[in-house]
């Protein structure tokens, strides 16, 4: 089991902050282009969903995987996403990514009058703590269980 | 519990067959007087509501039809723009059905090649080395499963997150595909699938798969 990397985007598609972990490949284009490509393709899978979707939805987009991993997804009703990519082993997070967002964003950033909203996040304490917190994930280590 | 689709997408993102095997049909008919108690917004050329949910009319719902005639996209069954109509309060009291809008075939044709692009993001943007595309798409109300075959063609399977066995379902769809599709000497391969034999064999195929069952209560 092991955590890869972890996206946040506000509203407006900027990348608020990145950090990974146990990243094997990197997608062969800049950093700045991997965001957007990310950030487009978080944005139409929402669209495709809310049209897919036999009834009405409530939470909408969950997460996706495919052969080698796991993308979730979580959405506060601000615009804020959360993207946590994991190994296949790893079950339903929501509560995980709804913590990194109270627990960590909300305390750090928004209650940091120095953090300028919808701009990356500079602050230090905020990296530590965040990465603290998924270091400490009972399924964070590579390969170990 | 139940299986609500089936997509079959060419190596080029092109739609060549798609089934609905089970939509769920939610509609409301109600009669409003005026002024209306929700915004109603024209959209892809349909009237949806915009803002207000009351009594099982949702956010996203479109106008179906007006006083029992169906309407006709965003205008009345006799031609009139039906925003106009309810702005004028001589016509109220007026009956309003309500429901999910159904998607077009141009939609259908639309969302099959939406998929295909977010199919190879998918693996564009793996942190893993040899990653598939999107194989398993999890939302609240509804499971994607996909399975792309050696020769690019793409079965996609919508159905109810509980729905077990999905997986089977696919590799006997491409069987299915391979037995009735390809071997029908009038079939011209890329393009959309009209035989009959696949079409029965696939029906026969979903009701098994549905009767495999579901884990969690309902099935």
């Amino acid at each position: 089991m092991t955590v890869h990397n972890l996206f946040i985007f506000d509203r407006n598609g900027t990348c608020l902050h990145y950090s990974e972990w146990n990243r094997k490949k990197q997608a062969g284009i800049s950093k700045e282009e991997e965001y957007k490509l990310m950030f487009g393709m978080l944005f139409s899978i929402r669209s495709f969903v809310g049209k897919m979707s036999p009834v009405d939805m409530k939470e909408g987009f969950l997460s996706f995987q495919t052969s080698k991993y796991k993308l979730h997804y979580y959405e506060t009703p601000t615009g804020l996403k959360f993207v946590l990519n994991t190994d296949l082993g790893v079950q339903n997070i929501r509560d995980i990514l709804h913590q990194i967002y109270s627990n960590i964003y909300v305390e750090y950033v928004v209650k940091n009058p120095l953090c300028a909203q919808n701009e990356p996040i500079q602050s230090e304490l905020f990296r530590t703590k965040l990465d603290n917190f998924i270091r400490g994930l009972p399924f964070f280590s590579a390969r170990a269980g | 519990m139940a299986i609500f689709s089936v997509y079959v997408v060419n190596k080029a993102g092109g739609l060549v067959y798609q089934y609905d095997n089970y939509s769920p049909r939610l509609e409301v008919e109600k009669t409003f007087s005026f002024p209306l108690d929700f915004v109603l917004k024209v959209h892809d050329d349909r009237l949806i509501v915009a803002f207000g949910q009351r009594d099982n009319i949702r956010v996203g719902h479109a106008v179906l039809s007006i006083n029992g005639f169906d309407v006709n996209g965003r205008y009345t069954a006799d031609g009139k723009e039906i925003l106009e109509y309810l702005n004028n309060p001589a016509n109220y009291p007026v009956s309003i059905r309500f429901g999910r809008p159904r998607l077009s075939s141009n939609e259908k044709l639309m969302l099959a090649s939406m998929f295909h692009s977010l199919f190879a993001i998918g693996s564009q943007l793996s942190p893993e080395p040899g990653s598939s595309g999107i194989e398993m798409l999890e939302t609240d109300t509804f499971k994607l499963h996909c399975f792309q075959t050696l020769t690019g063609i793409k079965f996609i399977v919508l159905a109810d997150p509980r729905q077990a066995g999905t997986d089977t379902l696919l590799r006997k769809i491409y069987e299915i595909y391979s037995d009735f599709a390809l071997k029908n000497p009038f079939y011209s391969l890329e393009m959309p699938i009209r035989c009959e034999l696949f079409d029965q064999n696939l029906k026969a195929a979903l009701e098994v798969a549905e009767k495999a069952g579901t884990f969690g209560p309902g099935s």
